[in-house]
């Protein structure tokens, strides 16, 4: 690990100098061009986000990938997946298994720098919350007092739970199950008060599972800051400036109204420079990225835009409304640095 | 005594009166007996009224899901919409042809594998050969079948894979292992004594997430081995520790003359070890032997840590699917089914095959 840690600094420090004498690919961009296709780590399973029981990966994390492939290759088919579990995911990234780590990895400050990795953008923002029935007649967090909460174990929404009922001094009661719809069936079915994931989880598995979504609240208390983003590793900064001008231009390009649907008209006859620059037509971004001019062009027209992902994977599968992940511009968090 | 001559009866008459004294003598011959009987037949009643209404009677056996909401009792209408993908994983849905015909090919080889008349070295070459076309069948990338990455296999097919090879791999491995141990070579023995007691002292779990987690960070930058190779590899070597320990027992309950015997007449070590000691000790170890299989079939389901789907774990993504939310009970019970199939199948060879050489060998 040390020795890996050190020689990921080498490379940092040596691309960084690679830089200041002028623009030159970094390992990952050349080995991205050389072998055609980006590797991909992704959820095993996470409805939404990252799934491949249809026998296609698919879901708002996996069309980060393609995005990233379409930018580079000019083909959002050339991503290898790779499922990886919560326990895999940064080993995977930093042995080099997998180029781009699109996994719902909440962007910390260890993750940021111990580990090694560089986030590229949020393109989630997610928090812990509580549901319950509404015939409990709760309504707020602080009155849950030895309540018997369900909750997945695993990464930090148990231990983010049993810090918030210890700072409040409250007791609580641990129904701990593990699997997605085991936990919302055991909810459900009464087994236990309150069930406490991430809100998008909640929303979906009111929208879903419930028989009566109109029975169960979600309590205004959010007590974890989640905002999800793909890392790529340290020392290959073009990449992750790929990476992250990606992201921004699927979120720029929905706040332009550019959709897969017209953007060709967009490019041929928008006289707005800002969607001009954007989709080439005024050229330059594609080369201070070092790749393709049509970069943002082949994202939107096989990918799409930020809204029109979220649209086909969170809000149609899992009856999600966009809430604090719209555009700025509509009251959200979704704000794209300007691509220009 | 009694036994007999109701065997020479005629069967029409009285077949109803000797079931009834069979019950009488068996099931109610005394009053505690009676309040037993009763109370079993009560709760074997109760559960098996629950299974059946829910499994058949109120059960949708439609390929829609629709039909779902009305019914009460199970939704056959998951397994029909997710077979595809808890056999295949993430298989190119075209080509499902090849991960069925890998399938076939891999239980049909089992099968012939079971008749004592395929019994011979042949068998071994026909393996070998069957692994490599099975390989090439999935991998693809030769006579014009398109390429399928590792990551892409999955399902019931890749639970396969990974007992198929383990058990024909962790087989001869072990036998070396327990000849090497049993070895008057010092280094020889204090090698496998190692290895064996190693792998036998961590749990399974350790050696696939060794394999996944630390081992890559001990490569250069930049080499990466296949993860489904690591994990196979973890497989077969813990495996093969747990049945070089089975096999040594039957070795070592070879009575001391056997081999003073195989000495006495002047053959070598290969010689005693291949014609004398070996058949009668690994006669003696058919029902462990077969046991450590059938754990080994089942322990595969733990490459779900390491993000390979395998039967398990491609049902457990398959429960997570909104979609089909409620529907988890039914493909559990799809997937034990599954399991109970070949693990049952292979106790019942086992017991088989025990009955078998015995009566070859008693005449």
């Amino acid at each position: 690990m040390l020795k890996k840690l050190t020689s990921t600094s080498a490379v940092a420090a040596l691309s960084l100098s690679v830089l200041a004498a002028g623009v030159q690919a970094g390992e990952t961009v050349d080995a991205v061009m050389d072998k055609g296709y980006i590797q991909c780590g992704v959820n095993t399973s996470l409805a939404g986000f990252s799934n491949a029981t249809g026998g296609e990966w698919a879901g708002l994390d996996v069309d980060l990938c393609r995005a990233v492939a379409a930018a580079m290759l000019g083909d959002s088919e050339a991503v290898r997946f790779t499922a990886l579990t919560a326990n895999q995911r940064f080993t995977a990234l930093q042995s080099g298994e997998v180029d781009i780590l699109s996994r719902n990895t909440t962007w910390t400050l260890t993750r940021d720098t111990a580990l090694g990795l560089n986030f590229a953008g949020v393109n989630y923002y997610d928090g812990q919350g509580f549901m319950v029935r509404k015939d409990l007649g709760v309504s707020s967090a602080k009155e849950l007092s030895g309540a018997a909460i369900c909750v997945e174990p695993g990464t930090t929404t148990e231990l983010n739970l049993a810090d918030y009922f210890r700072a409040q001094g409250m007791e609580f009661e641990p129904v701990v199950i593990e699997n997605t719809s085991e936990v919302t069936a055991a909810f459900f079915a009464g087994r236990c008060d309150v069930y406490t994931t991430d809100a998008s989880g909640l929303a979906s598995a009111r929208n879903v599972s419930a028989e009566n979504p109109a029975d169960y609240m979600i309590l205004p208390e959010i007590i974890s800051k989640e905002p999800l983003g793909p890392a790529v590793r340290h020392g290959d900064d073009e990449f992750m400036d790929i990476v992250r001008w990606t992201l921004n231009a699927m979120i720029e390009a929905e706040e332009y109204g550019i959709t897969s649907e017209n953007v060709d008209d967009m490019r041929d006859n928008s006289s707005n420079p800002g969607v001009q620059r954007l989709l080439g037509t005024t050229p330059g971004l594609g080369e201070a990225l070092g790749i393709d001019e049509d970069w943002a062009y082949n994202i939107i027209s096989q990918v799409g835009n930020y809204g029109e992902s979220y649209e086909t994977n969170v809000t149609e599968l899992l009856g999600l409304e966009r809430g604090i992940n719209a555009l700025w511009t509509d009251g959200g968090l979704m704000y794209a640095q300007p691509v220009r | 005594m009694t036994e007999n001559t109701n065997r020479a009866r005629p069967i029409s008459g009285p077949v109803l009166n000797r079931s009834l004294r069979w019950m009488r003598d068996n099931l109610f011959s005394s009053p505690i007996n009676t309040v037993i009987t009763l109370l079993c037949v009560y709760i074997i009643w109760n559960v098996l009224d629950v299974i059946v209404s829910w499994a058949v009677l109120n059960a949708s056996f439609g390929a829609a899901k629709e039909a779902c909401e009305a019914a009460t009792g199970a939704c056959w209408a998951y397994v029909h919409d997710m077979w595809r993908f808890l056999l295949f994983g993430t298989f190119p849905a075209d080509q499902h042809w090849r991960p069925l015909l890998a399938m076939v090919m891999l239980t049909s080889g089992m099968l012939l594998s079971m008749n004592r008349r395929f019994w011979s070295p042949w068998l071994a070459v026909a393996w070998i050969v069957g692994f490599i076309a099975v390989y090439f069948v999935l991998r693809g990338g030769v006579l014009g079948l398109s390429p399928v990455r590792t990551a892409q296999w999955g399902g019931l097919t890749l639970t396969l894979v990974l007992a198929v090879v383990g058990i024909a791999f962790a087989a001869p491995l072990a036998l070396l292992l327990a000849l090497g141990r049993r070895s008057e070579m010092p280094l020889i023995k204090v090698v496998c004594i190692v290895v064996i007691e190693v792998f036998r002292g961590v749990p399974l779990i350790s050696v696939l997430f060794m394999a996944s987690v630390m081992f890559p960070l001990f490569l250069p930058e930049g080499v990466s081995i296949d993860v489904l190779l690591r994990a196979q590899i973890g497989i077969i070597i813990f495996q093969a520790a747990y049945l070089a320990e089975v096999f040594r027992g039957g070795m070592q309950a070879i009575p001391k003359g056997q081999y003073e015997a195989a000495d006495s007449l002047g053959l070598n070590y290969w010689q005693k070890t291949f014609k004398i000691i070996l058949p009668q000790a690994l006669r003696l170890v058919i029902p462990p032997t077969m046991s450590t299989f059938i754990s080994l079939f089942k322990d595969t389901s733990l490459v779900v840590i390491i993000g390979l789907f395998d039967l398990l774990a491609a049902t457990r993504a398959a429960v997570n699917d909104p979609m089909w939310r409620q529907q988890f009970i039914e493909a559990y019970v799809f997937i034990a089914l599954i399991y109970f199939c070949f693990c049952f199948f292979m106790s019942r060879y086992s017991a088989y095959l025990d009955n078998d050489l015995k009566k070859s060998t008693s005449h």
